[in-house]
């Protein structure tokens, strides 16, 4: 049975007197017990129609058109007061950010029995008893202690499922999910979908997921929706959609993800251009300009939402050339410019480099108080081929932006040893030579924190060259460098005269690398360089940075979270936690057993795109402890599922040679890591 | 908390500390001889060196100012230059407690009326309400505390006939009288103080509203007054508070003009007058007991607003 039923719904926002159609003629249905997902990059409007099931808009919105039916009762024409009954009782939101989203001056046990004393009439003491039983439900370990902890006291993972506790306390019929694990790591992301999975069927309700990240979306959801421009492209069951796409987009979404299996002498497909803006979206396909197959027709006329095969529905004309496999949208991958192999010597080598943060108060000194410190980097050593790509691996806490900040001197190592192309390199920044400066080059998660807003894409180039080229140059000839690297990013000539503000993020990253690349670099620091993007365009820079590599000869450290990103790029990988390298070893060596117990939880933890993959679940319990008290023994004995005993508690394991220089750090035996493994 | 607590202790103990230093050493770099300059032209020999004698005033400096400091803390604040030699602690105390009362007076009449206006105004963004507000507040603001007080003294003391213009105080009066007194500096200062408040305030509610909590909040079901009231409120108001709290300690100091205006004995008639004296030891007493003020006032902000602040307090 239908919860929630959407007709022709059109909603439009108002830009400088004019109003803008942003959600347009939008049908979608969710029946009970269904988790429907919606998926769309950022500007698709997919968070606007998220709310808008929950008849609430920005200011600047309005609703155009069409209906809203929850439970057959229209709430389109409902009053805000009207909206406070349905609200909370009827309709709940697990929102993006928990910590945004929480009121920092309550306790969480406070904020959660608000609703149910709200709408259920529930006194303060049986609203209290309530929280602290729905923390139990979404497994919050000792829920009455967290009930009576304040929002900034808690994790990420926490306080996510404090949202969820908080909306589903009134058992509501909907409940619209809102990019709920985007700000997790991915093991608590894995174990943050299976709550969600389990809670949802057991209580009946309905779901919308909104998400930008195909692959949870494949993981959790029944029904699919995918959204451009304001528009649905297709709507599907699940197996379908991965299976056999219909729509251009679809298909171009999928194949954009990097999965560590392909080959990676491919380069990822990628969907070229960006989505139209708000007040210019023409009259034909929103899609067109971006399509690799679109006609002449595509530009003129806009395509109805048609009903395809098995329930699915495709806006497309030609899903039908698509569905008899006549037309292929994905052009067969393209070979890499053949990567030159690994050359002999090192780029780069760290020898137990230490980066400890304390930060002594006032207070601290004048009672003669050891503060406590961070340990964020243990003793860390790594070797960077010539011509290769260093992975780093790890999630938030695990110490590789520190480690990747101290081999640049952002935040310089408190000891250890550093070597540049053979030559000693001093850890701090102003005992570094020009030579070291030029050879050494960072490029940075968001690329908005690092370009000066006031200055042109040219202008920005140009002060780096000038400033690491020791000679001076003359401005035609720094001209002329400025296009070079403009051209090796893959950008027009014509973005010399613009301003960062008028390019995409996608763009601004292209510029970033632009400039790390101006002096030749031997070295590129690439922090989370893909993570503040859309996958999408995620592998535009991904093919970038391949290409680079074999055009201008230089090495990468590569930092992510995300392991697949990593494998895709990387010819050596190391996984860190806390402040450790775990393991370390080729890519195909890390993701195939034998590998680190930790490891292990991590790869099981990626979600796939593909729905009918299910991997092997081994899921990590708890939270990453503190880097201010490092757990004793193994760092990750806490959390380890296959902890030994208390050997694990009381010595550190060993690094483990499991042949061809792959290592793990672990007191289980190699042999027996792969019998357990295996099993 | 108690930590926050000691910590902030030293801080204000610390504030004296480099005040009495700079208050000290100011006074020492007035230009003349002390002595002289209080006794006149034709004062004899012998009484010039009783005065220094009197006052310590041959002992080097380091030593004069450990003398003053040890008599302060302890108490002993010694006798004011003016004629009698009036001690100077019951002095200042008395003032100090006019200037409490006016403070006090005021402080509840436009700590109330500021925050309503600026809460009204930030509900309504950019609404005719708002700008009403606005214009009213940074009107007010821009007016100097004389105009302001001249104006209400011409038209409701000596035009209407209603209010005493200039302060006299007795000790026998009783709390009516007081009003009577007080009511026109008050008004005068509260008009100052409501300009800052109201746009404190306001801004807070504008910047909490735009936070995703309040959507949250909203989207519980909770009715538009308990969203507001409860959730909006409690944050916005925080960074009022140290508004507030500032403002404090610039009414026990900054009450100069006001109190000059209305002739009012307080504590900015007193600093004024030994100003114009070089009456060293009241000066200096003054001003250590306004600093004292200004920075207990900042404590009590910032302890308040960590005690409200679950953030600062659980740390
Ligand atoms: S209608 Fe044309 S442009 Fe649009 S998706 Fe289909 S083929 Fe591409
Ligand atoms: S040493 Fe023990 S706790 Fe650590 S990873 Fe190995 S089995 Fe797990």
């Amino acid at each position: 049975m239908a919860v929630i039923e959407v007709r022709d719904l059109t909603i439009e926002y108002q830009l400088g007197g004019h109003w803008y159609p942003a959600i347009h003629q939008i049908d979608l249905t969710i029946d009970t017990g269904e988790i429907h997902g919606l998926v769309g990059e950022s500007g698709s409007g997919k968070s606007t129609l998220g709310l808008a099931l929950m008849r609430y808009l920005p200011a600047n919105a309005r609703i155009a058109s069409g209906s809203i039916r929850l439970d057959g009762d229209d709430l389109v024409a409902k009053r805000p007061e009207d909206m406070t009954r349905i609200w909370g009782e009827k309709l709940s939101l697990v929102p993006q950010n928990p910590l945004a989203a929480l009121n920092p001056s309550y306790s969480i046990g406070e904020q959660i029995s608000e609703i149910t004393r709200q709408h259920q009439g529930l006194s303060r003491k049986a609203a209290w008893d309530r929280a602290v039983e729905m923390l139990r439900q979404v497994k919050i370990a000792d829920p009455h202690i967290v009930a009576r902890r304040y929002p900034h006291q808690l994790s990420g993972g926490m306080l996510q499922r404090v949202t969820i506790a908080m909306a589903l306390s009134t058992r509501p019929r909907l409940l619209v999910l809102d990019e709920p694990t985007t700000a997790l790591d991915v093991t608590t992301q894995a174990a943050i979908l299976d709550l969600f999975r389990d809670l949802i069927r057991e209580q009946g309700a309905a779901a919308l997921y909104i998400s930008h990240d195909l692959a949870t979306v494949a993981q959790l959801c029944d029904q699919i929706t995918v959204l451009y421009s304001g528009e649905i492209m297709s709507t599907a069951k699940i197996e379908r959609i991965f299976h056999a796409p219909l729509h251009p987009y679809t298909v171009g979404l999928l194949g954009s993800i990097p999965r560590h299996i392909e080959a990676t002498e491919t380069r990822l497909p990628t969907i070229d251009g960006i989505a139209p803006s708000l007040t210019d979206r023409g009259v034909g396909c929103v899609f067109a300009s971006r399509c690799p197959i679109a006609l002449e027709r595509c530009h003129q006329e806009k395509p109805p939402l048609e009903a395809a095969d098995q329930g699915r529905s495709v806006r497309c004309h030609r899903w039908r050339e698509i569905l008899a496999g006549e037309v292929s949208v994905i052009t067969p991958p393209q070979a890499m410019i053949p990567t030159v192999a690994p050359r002999e010597g090192y780029v780069l080598r760290a020898e137990r480099l230490d980066k400890t943060f304390d930060s002594p108060s006032l207070f601290d000194r004048l009672f003669r108080r050891r503060a406590a410190s961070v340990r964020a980097v243990d003793q860390v050593s790594l070797q960077i081929r010539a011509r290769s790509t260093f992975g780093l691996v790890g999630e938030s806490g695990s110490g590789k932006t520190t480690l990747a900040r101290a081999i640049v001197a952002l935040d310089p190592a408190d000891s250890g040893e550093l070597t540049l192309l053979d030559l000693p390199l001093p850890r701090h920044l102003d005992q570094r030579g020009r030579e070291a400066l030029c050879n050494l080059q960072m490029v940075f998660q968001n690329p908005n924190d690092t370009l000066n807003p006031f200055l042109t894409i040219g202008q920005t180039l140009g002060r780096t060259i000038q400033r690491l080229d020791g000679r001076q140059k003359t401005a035609s000839a720094i001209r002329a460098r400025v296009l070079e690297l403009l051209q090796a990013v893959r950008l027009p000539e014509t973005y010399a005269d613009r301003y960062p503000s008028e390019l995409s993020g996608g763009e601004k990253q292209r510029v970033a690398i632009a400039r790390a690349f101006a002096a030749n670099p031997a070295l590129v620091v690439a922090d989370e360089p893909t993570s503040s993007l859309d996958v999408s365009v995620q592998a535009v820079i991904l093919n970038l940075l391949k290409d680079l590599r074999a055009e201008q000869g230089a090495s990468y450290l590569l930092i992510s979270h995300d392991l697949d990103v990593v494998a895709y790029l990387s010819d050596w990988i190391a996984v860190m936690y806390l402040g450790q390298i775990m393991e370390t070893g080729t890519p195909s060596q890390v993701y195939q057993t034998p590998s680190h117990p930790y490891t292990e939880a991590l790869v099981s933890a990626i979600p796939s795109p593909d729905p009918s993959v299910k991997r092997a679940i081994v899921r990590l319990e708890g939270e990453v402890p503190s880097p201010r008290d490092l757990p004793t023994g193994c760092r990750f004995h806490t959390r380890c599922p296959r902890k030994l005993g208390s050997i694990c508690e009381q010595q550190a394991p060993p690094m483990q040679d499991a042949g061809w220089g792959h290592l793990i750090r672990c007191h289980i035996p190699i042999a027996d890591l792969i019998t357990l493994q295996t099993s | 908390m108690i930590r926050y607590l000691i910590r902030r202790v030293i801080l204000l103990i610390a504030t004296l500390w480099v005040t009495s230093m700079l208050i000290f050493g100011l006074t020492q770099l007035l230009p003349g001889d002390i002595a002289r300059l209080q006794l006149g032209r034709d004062a004899s020999p012998a009484q010039l060196s009783a005065f220094r004698e009197r006052y310590n005033l041959d002992a080097p400096p380091i030593e004069q100012y450990i003398v003053w400091l040890g008599g302060f803390i302890s108490g002993q604040w010694g006798v004011s230059y003016s004629s009698g030699n009036p001690p100077v602690r019951p002095l200042v105390f008395d003032r100090l407690e006019n200037t409490l009362r006016l403070g006090v007076l005021t402080l509840l009449l436009s700590v109330p009326l500021s925050i309503l206006l600026g809460v009204l105004a930030g509900l309504r963004e950019n609404s005719p309400i708002d700008s009403l507000i606005s214009v009213f507040s940074l009107g007010v603001v821009g007016l100097p505390e004389f105009v302001t007080g001249i104006v209400l003294i011409s038209v409701f003391a000596l035009g209407l006939g209603w209010l005493p213009a200039t302060s006299l105080v007795r000790d026998t009066y009783s709390l009516g009288e007081w009003l009577r007194i007080l009511i026109l500096p008050a008004i005068t200062a509260t008009l100052v103080l409501l300009g800052y408040i109201s746009r404190m305030t306001r801004a807070g509610v504008i910047e909490e509203l735009k936070k995703a909590y309040v959507r949250t909040a909203i989207l519980k079901g909770l009715p538009y007054r308990q969203v507001i009231l409860k959730h909006v409120l409690r944050n916005a108001l925080l960074p009022t508070i140290t508004v507030i709290a500032l403002s404090v300690g610039w009414l026990i100091g900054g009450l100069i003009v006001i109190e000059n205006v209305f002739n009012f004995p307080g504590l900015g008639v007193l600093l004024v007058e030994a100003v114009k004296q070089k009456n060293i030891p009241v000066l200096q007493a003054v001003v250590m007991v306004i600093v004292f003020f200004l920075a207990l006032s900042n404590l009590i902000a910032d302890l308040l607003y960590a005690a409200l602040n679950p953030r600062i307090r659980l740390e």
